[in-house]
């Protein structure tokens, strides 16, 4: 069940891009020796973000806990260091394309000295699937595909639903990015480990590594590893070179021919889909007490002295990892985070490295932005959408800020791979404007619901204030009726009060 | 260091429309030539006439607009559109009835629906069929083949550039005596006055498969149009559409009955068959746009051609068919969409 | 001859066609109850009065019942002027009054507060909580920046301040 094998489904559309990925794997990993500041966002991982647990001023050891879950949707923070924690404080962070969110920075007293392992933690296989799930949370493991969707939670939901496949992502279809390849190269040990921990978690009987045809060095050895423990779960599956085959969705399409339904996820179908980054780092948490507080990053295009793959503390400044891999090219003109689709451009290398940063890529000349044109329905988008949309028609419904038909289009589907920018002869921005669309559509369903709640609560009021009303009413007309009831005695009393004035006079 | 921020993804589009308009004017070359070959130089004077009216009204709307001219000006478009109109003309046509049909194609057709990409009809075809109706019998006015053995007196390059300046054919010609019928006309009102289609194709105008020169002709257009097929300038559904929709119903027909019926290979080879095929059906603007969507518009297109030529009163249908199906494009685009990934199997909710 | 027979003919089908369109105007009206509620479903429900009508409802009634102009409401922007108009086939208009752009709440600002719960009665969608004596305070996810609550306090401790 180890040799790979190509029975597939199909994937509609997509591009063969050029891979510039040679320049950054000619070399092993290189380690990034631990930098003299390390910078901890609190907001890492998808969802809610982390809330420090640690002072100002006071000393952490590597791998301590310095931030803890707060909310449903969440991962914790650790040290990945030992140093001092100088400042919790706004810092530039990459997720929000060097504007400042809340960092943890420590500065570090350069002995990198561990938290020792205080509990015995049981070998995983005694553990219920439960409490394992419990400690992939406490690890602070989120997915490292990019997504940084915390895992225990991912993992959690999964088990609400029959998992047939557990599907090991380690496709890496993005050019320039090479950080999975030389993960799988060097640590296939860990990744086929950390296989081995989900699917016990999950119960899943099923294993698939799913690997790009271009990556025979990775394949070869995973192959190498597979046979040394010889786990007939576990098989690598082949997939085409073809962008973008290693979105989660068209993953699960390729392995297993099954759609996952439009907002669904690929539980739905019985599958779950992890980065081969994640499952290593899970297995270094629960085998050997490692948190999450490194990771294998890419740091290559052409604005970078020397391409290459590093392992770096996360904290670590993006300025450093440069400097580390030779400095900036003299044209170096554009820095993002993430591949040249789908990454994200900041404006300060002062970022740090964390969770979520699978690529630094520094380009030397922005694509000459020729002008925009209108669209001359051509089609050459929808040939390649992999979601079998209809990029053009969506555009004239954002244009049109038609939600109705946006929806109908299915531009909640678009994965904002980018494959129609790259095809469209007009160079419109279709990608982009399908961003802010669905921005558009969450702000007024947002307001929708907003209305909604206000349209019951004035409601609620109205029918209070007529109980109110009515009880008022009822109340006086209580108190009408004892006194007309007693009015008979009162009027003749009052009589007799007059008959008796007018007698006196 | 500081950098720029820019929206994912970055890498640079590679097509471009203006190349796209250059590889259709590059792939309509061959033609040219052979239709200079076989009906004169009165071709070339169509072209430059369209040409400079196209790209003149062009740059006049786009002003009137209050745009920059050279935006529509770079992607050539207008040239593609004075292309088309100057091969769907006969090669004797005075200048103003040119310049009308470029001035329609290009102001009325594409700007005033909004200029390119939003016009719904093909700029070309809506500017022919005007003057078609419009000037009936100079566009009627086709010349025969410059071949050897055809009884026929060629127009010099002068009285060429004299007719079509001033619309004055040379002393001693009428308009009767310069102009033919084309192989379709003759073979239509042949088989309409109950000739069999074996005593048509007798006639010297007609050739091994349509009219002499026009379907050599043919051949470079598709040669031209194969090339942008497989430079992927134009998908293969809209010409094997047209082609399909014309070329079955032709073969059963002719099936049916051999002499009623002009040949499937006749109708391949004569009219605009092959140059609206490869060549005006696959505008895309104007076009059906799922893969679907455009075979159907393709055969819609040979469908309608192929009975204007048989029960219509105009010897070849394509500007009218091409129009008819622009008008359906919206209907058969809703009606042709892929079903999404994920939502289920044609539900397009 | 053949002119009158066609005058004749032509009239009897445009008088047969009159008859038709009346009566299908008259039969298949739609529910006015219903339409009302469909228009209510569409108003920003802040219930700010700012249309001239006491809350959303009676301006979705007087839209729908007294043919109402449909541009008077600002807190719905351009988006409902157009919804509105393509419910009811009408045309659509440009806003009567420009809506302030962004999300406002109301802001008690404590210092000053007397807790004299004239704001809270004024409040449409009950979004301030306090009694009398005690403090004030606006729910800011409730609030819907309808500025009703604004001119009853007595003294002036209310603002409006901007989410974004």
């Amino acid at each position: 069940m180890s040799a790979p094998t190509y029975d597939l489904g199909k994937l509609h559309g997509g591009l063969r891009l050029q891979a510039h990925k040679q320049m950054s794997t000619a070399e092993p990993i290189r380690q990034v020796p631990v930098p003299e500041q390390l910078i901890l966002p609190l907001a890492q991982h998808a969802g809610d973000p982390a809330q420090p647990v640690v002072r100002i001023g006071e000393h952490v050891l590597k791998g301590q806990l310095i931030a803890e879950c707060e909310g449903s949707l969440c991962a914790p923070v650790h040290a990945s260091s030992s140093g001092t924690i100088v400042a919790i404080e706004p810092w530039p962070v990459s997720t929000r394309h060097g504007d400042s969110a809340p960092c943890i920075v420590i500065n570090c007293d350069g002995k990198d000295t561990a938290i020792g392992a205080d509990e015995n933690c049981a070998a995983y296989d005694n553990l219920v699937p439960e409490d394992l799930l419990g400690n992939i949370l406490l690890g602070g493991i989120a997915g490292l595909g990019g997504a940084v969707f915390p895992t225990a939670q991912k993992l959690m939901q999964a088990t609400t639903c029959d998992i047939e496949y557990l599907i090991l992502n380690g496709v890496e279809c993005e050019p320039y990015i090479s950080c999975d390849d030389a993960l799988m190269r060097e640590y296939g040990r860990e990744v086929i480990g950390g296989a081995q921990i989900l699917m016990h978690a999950l119960h899943v009987g099923v294993c698939y590594i799913a690997v790009e045809s271009d990556k025979p060095v990775a394949i070869q050895h995973l192959g190498e590893v597979l046979a040394e423990i010889d786990d007939e779960r576990i098989a690598i599956k082949m997939v085409p070179t073809i962008y973008p085959s290693g979105g989660e969705d068209q993953l699960v399409q390729l392995v297993t021919n099954r759609e996952v339904p439009s907002g669904g996820l690929p539980s739905d179908v019985g599958c779950l889909v992890q980065n081969v980054g994640t499952a290593a780092a899970i297995y270094n948490w629960i085998i050997k007490h490692q948190p999450l507080i490194s990771r294998v990053t890419t740091i290559t295009g052409d604005g970078v002295a020397t391409p290459m793959n590093v392992e770096a503390r996360l904290g670590t400044t993006v300025g450093d990892i440069v400097r580390f891999a030779g400095g900036y090219t003299e044209n170096a003109e554009q820095l993002i985070i993430g591949g040249p689709m789908t990454g994200k451009s900041v404006t300060s290398d002062r970022v740090p490295l964390v969770k979520g940063t699978n690529c630094i890529l520094v380009l030397s000349q922005t694509p000459s932005v020729r002008p925009e044109m209108p669209c001359i329905r051509c089609g050459d988008c929808a040939a390649v959408c992999p979601v079998q949309l209809l990029p053009q028609q969506l555009f004239w419904n954002t244009c049109a800020n038609d939600e109705k038909k946006m929806r109908s289009y299915g531009l909640i589907d678009c994965i904002e791979c980018g494959c129609c920018d790259l095809v469209c002869p007009s160079h419109i921005p279709l990608t982009a404007s399908f961003r802010t669309a669905k921005a558009r559509i969450r702000e007024q369903a947002d307001e929708k619901a907003r209305a909604e709640r206000a349209r019951h609560r004035f409601e609620a009021r109205n029918d209070r204030l007529e109980r109110d009303q009515q009880l008022r009413e009822e109340e006086l007309a209580r108190q009408k009726e004892t006194a007309r009831q007693a009015a008979p005695d009162a009027i003749a009393e009052i009589l007799k009060r007059k008959q008796d004035a007018a007698d006196e006079d | 260091m500081e950098f720029v921020r820019r929206e994912a993804p970055y890498l640079a589009p590679k097509a471009d429309v203006a190349s796209m308009m250059l590889q259709v004017l590059v792939a309509l070359i061959p033609a040219a030539l052979a239709h200079v070959w076989y009906f004169g130089p009165g071709f070339l004077l169509n072209l430059i006439i369209a040409s400079i009216f196209c790209v003149g009204s062009e740059a006049l709307m786009m002003r009137m607009r209050g745009r920059d001219p050279s935006i529509a000006l770079a992607d050539y478009s207008a040239l593609v559109t004075a292309a088309l109109l100057a091969f769907a003309l006969p090669s004797l046509t005075p200048w103003w009835i040119t310049a009308t049909g470029a001035l329609f194609a290009v102001i009325v057709a594409k700007h005033l629906y909004g200029g390119i990409g939003f016009n719904i009809f093909n700029p070309a075809m809506a500017g022919y069929v005007v003057i078609l109706v419009a000037f009936p019998m100079e566009m009627n006015l086709w010349v025969a083949p410059r071949m050897g053995d055809i009884d026929y007196v060629n127009l010099t390059v002068l009285q060429t550039v004299v007719y079509t300046l001033s619309g004055t054919l040379p002393d001693a010609l009428g308009f009767d005596a310069i102009s033919r019928a084309t192989p379709l006309d003759a073979m239509q009102s042949g088989l309409r006055t109950m000739r069999t289609y074996a005593e048509i194709r007798t006639n010297p105008m007609m050739g091994d498969f349509g009219g002499r020169g026009w379907e050599w002709i043919g051949n470079f257009f598709a040669i031209g149009g194969t090339w942008l097929l497989v430079k992927k300038i134009i998908r293969w559904q809209i010409p094997a559409g047209v082609l399909a929709g014309l070329l079955v119903p032709a073969g059963l027909m002719f099936i049916f009955d051999a002499s009623t019926n002009a040949s499937p290979g006749f109708h391949l080879f004569s009219g605009a068959t092959i140059l609206c095929a490869f060549f005006i059906a696959t505008d895309p603007v104007s076009a059906a746009t799922s893969p679907k969507g455009r075979f159907v518009y393709g055969v819609g297109i040979g469908f309608l051609i192929y009975a204007i030529r048989k029960w219509g009163s105009f010897a070849d249908g394509v500007a009218f068919a091409v129009l008819l199906m622009n008008m359906a494009t919206p209907a058969i685009d809703y009606i042709t969409r892929p079903p999404i990934v994920g939502h289920k199997r044609g539900g397009r909710d | 001859m053949d002119m009158w027979t066609a005058v004749i003919t032509i009239s009897l089908i445009a008088l047969l066609a009159g008859i038709a369109l009346s009566y299908a105007s008259r039969s298949l009206t739609s529910d006015s109850n219903k339409l009302v509620e469909q228009v209510n479903e569409l108003l920003p429900q802040t219930q700010c009065a700012q249309c001239g009508y006491p809350g959303c409802r009676p301006y979705a009634a007087a839209i729908v019942e007294s043919d109402v102009a449909i541009n008077l409401c600002p807190p719905g922007g351009d988006n409902t002027v157009q919804r509105i108009a393509s419910l009811l086939g009408k045309d659509t208009l440009p806003l009567a009054e420009q809506p302030r752009p962004g999300r406002i709440v109301a802001v008690v600002d404590e210092a000053l507060c007397i807790g004299c719960t004239h704001c809270r009665s004024a409040c449409p969608v009950d979004a301030i909580i306090g009694a009398q004596q005690l403090m004030h305070t606006i729910i800011e996810t409730e609030c819907t920046g309808c500025e009703l609550c604004v001119a009853p306090c007595p003294v002036d401790c209310i603002s409006m301040r901007s989410l974004s």
